[in-house]
């Protein structure tokens, strides 16, 4: 177990050395001198000229990568043009109000898509199975800003249940965090309900086929314990998977839900740094959202032994 | 040129004695017969037929009926200044905001332009956008994961990681952050194609959402097409081939491609939605083509002030433009899916 960790960390090495690169060369694609784009324009030319030295501008790109390398690896990222503050600094701030969101998006998920798919797939073909899969439909279809938009229009404009937009840290007052919850918890995870419900309602189905699910029915098991103890966990494996794809479009969701519902995390920072064309920052976010989507899909490979104990890595003979 | 399609009788009645097609094909009353008077016989009862099928089709399977959904779109797309009511960057100051009437039947703008012409030309947009992406995305990936299931060894190694790395990146961050470098290089400039009937105005920043986009598709077309050639390599005829002294390119080209494009077509079908959507999200974040360009995203986001004030008139248009073209593009894609790929057709999809 502990070499075959070792080994897919030793794989990442090339792959996260790739991500990098391509980080690093973002700021290239930007027409101008690079010293130049992560200043700003009213920058002063001394500090143009520091920084290019710093950067080791007038070196071989590769020397550059190296040198960027270097900085990155040892935690600077850089200085943020608009925020006046390190690049690295401004993520792990607002990183907390993100990772509420898409904590609380992934749970509401599949709190929401292991019953339902479950209810789908023991009554396959009936109406509620019909409606539910409708309901998937949708919700792979509208993408979350307008599902963002309706649910302000309807729960925050027209009901006034919930605020339209907002963040107040759970240290100050929980409840109100809560509140600012919801609306874009559901925005955010919606999509993934859909996909989810899709997964296990399949992986169900296929696992209700099999032979040991007919012997537990013959021996007299009741269909409730059938159907919980002996077909969910199998048709749970899949989901594994799924969900650490959906970490990838998560980041990426976060990133038009903070807009909309004004939240303070990365992913705003994102947006907003890209307008002001706070480059230093992009690069950061960039490079943080890759590197972390790599890892936790990681983590969900090595889960898989834990879930299922016939899964073993490393010694197979 | 406008003017002549424009003033031609729908009916076509004039057309109909010379055209001589037989009394068997007259019967078939379908409309697209009159576009062409004097086309052979055959391509009119091709046509024929193709409606019919067509109909077959849909009565057997509703989901195609999306299909031809999209189609409107495209014609919409391609037709928009015959179609819209109204110029879709005109300002009326006088009619700011307002909700669906008989004159702006999706209702107006805060600028007083009309949203339902917008939304006609932001099919444009979209449709391009996407179909292009893919298209440029969808043949880079297919090439590159051709060869690295063809010839294996450190090429398709090299060409592994590339795809990885790709991966590594959430979709829509890495199509962001391209588009806004990107975006700094080619500014507001417009270009503008007289088509004859039609002028396309193509603002030259869409081309970084093209190849943000494109860029994001790439490593699902490698890794699909690698997988099914290497299920073909090994296949006999390509030995064959191969031992007639086939080069690789041709080989490739000849042999292997037919053979996997049904799976890269399917895969096709459903990448473009998600191109749409990634498109509609960028210029919703103010990275699309610039202002008055009617772009779906962008009118959603310029309507978005007029949400919270409790006027959602505005949004109506291109939010259930989107929708339909998402949905219409999903459920045919199935349909598509369904078709091509026997094996998907049986529901329970196998959990490995």
């Amino acid at each position: 177990m502990i070499a075959y960790v070792i080994r897919r960390l030793l794989l990442l090495v090339p792959v996260a050395l790739f991500v990098s690169f391509i980080t690093f060369m973002l700021i290239h694609l930007v027409p101008g001198d690079p010293a130049r784009v992560l200043l700003g324009e009213d920058s002063t030319p001394e500090a143009v000229a520091a920084l290019h030295q710093q950067l080791g501008l007038d070196r071989p790109l590769y020397e550059q990568y190296a040198l960027w390398l270097n900085q990155a690896i040892h935690g600077n990222l850089g200085q943020s043009i608009q925020l006046h503050q390190p690049v690295l600094e401004a993520i792990t701030q607002r990183l907390p109000v993100t990772v509420e969101l898409g904590v609380a998006a992934l749970l509401f998920s599949l709190v929401l898509a292991v019953p339902l798919g479950m209810t789908a797939a023991t009554r396959r073909d009936s109406r509620l199975d019909w409606l539910l899969n409708v309901g998937s439909l949708l919700g792979t279809t509208i993408p979350p800003f307008v599902l963002g938009l309706l649910l302000i229009l309807v729960f925050a404009v027209l009901l006034r249940m919930f605020p339209p937009g907002g963040y107040v840290p759970f240290t100050e007052d929980p409840l109100e965090n809560l509140r600012d919850l919801i609306l874009p918890m559901i925005a955010l995870g919606s999509a993934s309900v859909a996909v989810n419900f899709r997964q296990v309602r399949s992986g169900m189905l296929d696992v209700l086929g099999q032979d040991y699910i007919r012997t537990a029915r013959a021996k007299g098991l009741s269909e409730r314990r059938v159907n919980y103890r002996h077909a969910l966990p199998n048709a749970l494996l899949p989901l594994l998977t799924l969900v650490g794809l959906q970490a990838g479009a998560i980041l990426a969701g976060a990133v038009v839900v903070e807009t909309i519902f004004l939240w303070p995390g990365v992913g705003q920072l994102a947006v907003t740094s890209i307008l002001s064309k706070d480059y230093p920052v992009v690069q950061g976010v960039v490079l943080l959202s890759a590197l972390s989507y790599i890892l936790i899909n990681l983590l969900v490979d090595l889960s898989y032994t834990f879930v299922d104990p016939r899964i073993t890595y490393g010694a197979q003979r | 040129m406008a003017r002549s399609v424009e003033s031609r009788p729908p009916g076509g009645t004039p057309e109909d004695g010379q055209s001589g097609a037989p009394i068997v094909a007259d019967t078939t009353d379908i409309s697209p017969d009159d576009l062409a008077p004097a086309a052979p016989r055959s391509a009119v009862v091709r046509l024929a037929q193709l409606f019919w099928r067509a109909l077959i089709a849909i009565a057997r399977d509703p989901r195609w009926l999306f299909g031809l959904v999209l189609v409107a779109m495209v014609v919409a797309a391609i037709f928009a200044p015959l179609i819209a009511p109204h110029d879709p960057l005109l300002y009326h100051p006088r009619s700011v905001a307002q909700p669906p009437n008989p004159t702006y039947l999706m209702g107006t703008d805060s600028a007083g332009r009309d949203v339902l012409s917008r939304v006609i030309y932001g099919a444009q947009i979209s449709l391009a956008v996407g179909l292009i992406s893919v298209l440029l995305g969808g043949v880079i990936g297919a090439v590159l994961g051709m060869l690295a299931g063809y010839a294996g060894g450190p090429i398709d190694r090299v060409i592994g990681v590339f795809a990885d790395v790709l991966l590594a990146f959430p979709a829509l961050i890495l199509a962001l952050a391209l588009a806004a470098t990107l975006g700094a290089s080619l500014g507001g400039v417009v270009i503008a194609i007289p088509l004859g009937f039609t002028t396309v105005h193509f603002p030259v920043n869409t081309v970084n959402l093209v190849i943000a986009l494109a860029v994001v598709r790439i490593p699902i077309y490698t890794r699909l097409a690698r997988a099914q050639t290497l299920q073909v390599r090994s296949l006999d005829y390509i030995m064959a081939a191969r031992s007639l002294g086939a080069r690789t390119g041709s080989l490739l080209r000849r042999h292997v491609l037919p053979n996997i494009q049904s799976a890269l077509l399917v895969q096709v079908t459903i990448s473009i939605s998600f191109a749409i959507l990634d498109e509609s999200v960028l210029s919703f974040l103010g990275l699309g083509a610039p202002p008055p360009t009617p772009e779906w995203g962008s009118m959603i986001s310029e309507a978005q002030p007029f949400l919270i004030n409790g006027d959602p008139w505005m949004m109506l248009g291109p939010v259930l433009a989107l929708v339909l073209t998402v949905l219409s593009l999903n459920l045919f894609g199935d349909a598509v899916r369904d078709k091509l790929d026997p094996r998907s057709a049986d529901r329970g999809v196998r959990a490995k």
